[in-house]
């Protein structure tokens, strides 16, 4: 169902209030300030190393294990995120309860917190003799200084924003909706997975998709739990710190650029997905 | 009508600071000083800054306002390599010197002849910290590979620290065993597999033995542990010496690009060779550095180091050499470091 769309490049009508020309000159020269300017330079800083290096270090196992507990702990604490933030904010929609403001301001406090104070808060609670970690220990459990750590520290300072997106979509959904596939007969899981959670889907995934981005790339938070144990817990930004300490530029900008392009390849299939599932449910942000 | 009401008193606020600040600073310090250290001397440095400041402002009636930047050695190396201005360095490591010195040239090549003792007017060493009692019966490097032993130590990559700790164990493992290099790496290799976390720097290693009570044996430099004790009550560690163990000078430089475009290069050098001085070397000793003139120091402080054979950076053929071979990409701790499973 594809839209009468031209084939060839357009702009939209401008909006009846003037400035089209300055404010995209403006979003340009901004992007390529804080953006294209620096990307460009890692990709330039890593050109340094020439091909064969930087396959060389791109294959290398020890940056394989760590761009794996990378990716694959912001890739399960992103899963948690978008079930747990969903039902977040479904409650934070739907009901109203003393306390509510508060619980919805504690939201955002992984947005404020200096990630590496949140790192330090959790090892605290998690470590072997930590308040949670004591009762963990003698069932077996370890969470700090495993790769089960890293997901905590990355569900921790990714909650707010499955929250944060899915929250006004959800308010968008008239209460209606609901009673009408009640009425027709609906059971509730039927409403829930047939009516609702489609509609929410393009919101869920972009959730996901920050979450996930953010995961990836973080790196205070973790430090302190991960234990940093190469192979085992050592993620790829603290591998990317290790280059520097060795005075490697090229080598740490290498693998940066290795992470920017699976992230960017990532985010490119979440986005294609996003649309998709806009264009077959007609709904979201 | 409020708001604008609060506006003018915050402008009015923001104003009076501002005119009260300019007016004090002048006041404050003809000169500032930029020291730029690593992470341990936080301590050693605030009570030196003031010694020194009094003795400047006595000696030429000069005020001079020493600021203090603290952070991991190699990372402080850094960012003095990307522009940090600062006057001297005292980082933990010469390799740190040496790389600003390559890299930007502000740092003459001989930076290292131009202060005594090759520019290290204090020395550590490596030392466990174990628990009270020492329940494992620690006694020396060899003890550390027993069975049921966790040693904690930072990650040699990102820490000067742990560089001193892995050559420390390698220095003794050599000697126990008559001088055989391959016995020494058996040793090392056997001695990272007690190792359950590698933190990246020397306090982080700190924090993860004292207060999340894991592993039995912290390898440290000896102030640290000493500092560990005196602020944890030493009712709970105990510092274990090794009979044998590494001299660890962290040295000091001038940053002459930097000093001679500020114009400071008269109070970085007086400050620098003020740390010789006998005031400069009892601060040191206070802090449980070892000083290079023990006897102008205050015997009490001297009384707490005991006495061991220490090995130095030169049996490895010095920085220049030791930094490539064990801890360069693909050096010796990237071939033996495997993960205790």
């Amino acid at each position: 169902m594809k839209a009468h769309s031209p084939t060839r490049w357009r702009f939209k009508r401008p909006s009846v209030i003037p400035g089209f020309g300055i404010a995209l000159g403006l979003t340009l020269t901004w992007l390529t300030l804080l953006i294209l300017i620096p990307l460009s330079g890692l990709a330039w800083r890593s050109s340094e190393l020439g091909w064969d290096k930087f396959v060389s270090i791109a294959l290398d196992q020890r940056t394989l294990s760590a761009l794996r507990i990378s990716f694959g702990a912001a890739f399960v604490a992103a899963c948690v995120n978008a079930a747990f933030g969903v039902v977040l904010a479904w409650v934070l929609v739907r009901y109203r309860f003393p306390g509510k403001r508060v619980i919805d301001a504690m939201v955002d406090l992984p947005f404020a917190l200096p990630t590496a104070v949140a790192g330090i808060a959790l090892t605290t609670l998690y470590a072997p003799n930590g308040w949670i970690g004591q009762f963990l220990t003698p069932l077996g459990i370890k969470i700090a200084f495993t790769p089960v750590g890293i997901v905590v520290a990355l569900v921790f300072v990714g909650l707010p924003f499955v929250v944060r997106t899915v929250q006004p979509v959800m308010e968008e959904i008239d209460k209606e909706v609901e009673e009408a596939a009640a009425t027709l007969g609906a059971n509730r899981f039927q409403t829930i997975f047939r009516v609702l959670l489609p509609a929410l889907a393009p919101a869920v995934l972009t959730g996901f998709a920050l979450a996930f981005a953010r995961g990836v790339g973080e790196y205070g938070s973790v430090i302190f739990i991960a234990g940093n144990l190469p192979f085992k817990s050592e993620i790829a930004p603290l591998l990317i710190i290790i280059k520097l300490e060795e005075y490697n530029y090229a080598a740490a900008t290498g693998i940066a650029a290795v992470m920017l392009i699976i992230s960017f390849i990532m985010l490119l299939v979440i986005n294609l997905i996003q649309s998709w599932s806009r264009r077959r449910y007609g709904n979201g942000i | 009508m409020r708001s604008i009401r609060t506006i003018r008193l915050l402008a009015a606020a923001v104003f009076a600071g501002s005119v009260a600040i300019g007016a004090v600073a002048p006041a404050f310090a003809d000169q500032t000083l930029l020291n730029v250290s690593y992470d341990p001397t936080r301590e050693l440095y605030k009570d030196f800054n003031v010694a020194f400041a009094e003795k400047w402002q006595k000696d030429t009636g000069e005020t001079v306002t020493i600021q203090t930047s603290h952070g991991g050695s190699g990372a402080q190396a850094r960012s003095v390599i990307d522009g940090l201005e600062a006057d001297v360095v005292t980082l933990a490591l010469e390799g740190d010197i040496d790389a600003i010195a390559e890299k930007t040239g502000k740092i003459p090549a001989d930076w290292k002849s131009k202060f005594p003792n090759n520019s290290a007017p204090y020395t550590s060493t490596i030392v466990f910290l174990v628990r009270k009692g020492n329940p494992k019966g620690i006694k020396d490097w060899g003890d550390l590979i027993k069975e049921d032993v966790q040693v904690i130590t930072p990650n040699p990559k990102t820490s000067g620290g742990a560089r001193w700790n892995f050559l420390a164990a390698w220095a003794w493992a050599k000697q126990a065993n008559g001088g055989n290099d391959t016995k020494a790496q058996e040793y090392v290799t056997q001695l990272l597999q007690h190792v359950p976390v590698l933190d990246t720097g020397a306090r982080g290693a700190t924090t993860t033995f004292v207060q999340r009570g894991l592993g039995d044996v912290l390898l440290a430099w000896e102030n640290e542990a000493y500092l560990s004790l005196e602020e944890l009550g030493p009712d709970q560690f105990e510092i274990v010496t090794p009979t044998l163990s590494i001299r660890a000078d962290p040295p000091v430089a001038i940053v002459d690009g930097n000093v001679d475009k500020k114009g400071t290069r008269k109070v970085a050098e007086a400050y620098l060779n003020y740390l010789y001085s006998d005031e400069g070397q009892k601060i040191a000793a206070k802090h449980f550095y070892r000083p290079s003139k023990p006897e102008v120091a205050d015997k009490a402080d001297i009384a707490r180091f005991q006495k061991l054979k220490l090995a130095t950076i030169d049996d490895f053929g010095g920085w220049k050499e030791a930094q490539p071979k064990f801890f360069g990409d693909g050096g010796v701790f990237d071939q033996i470091y495997k993960p205790a499973q």
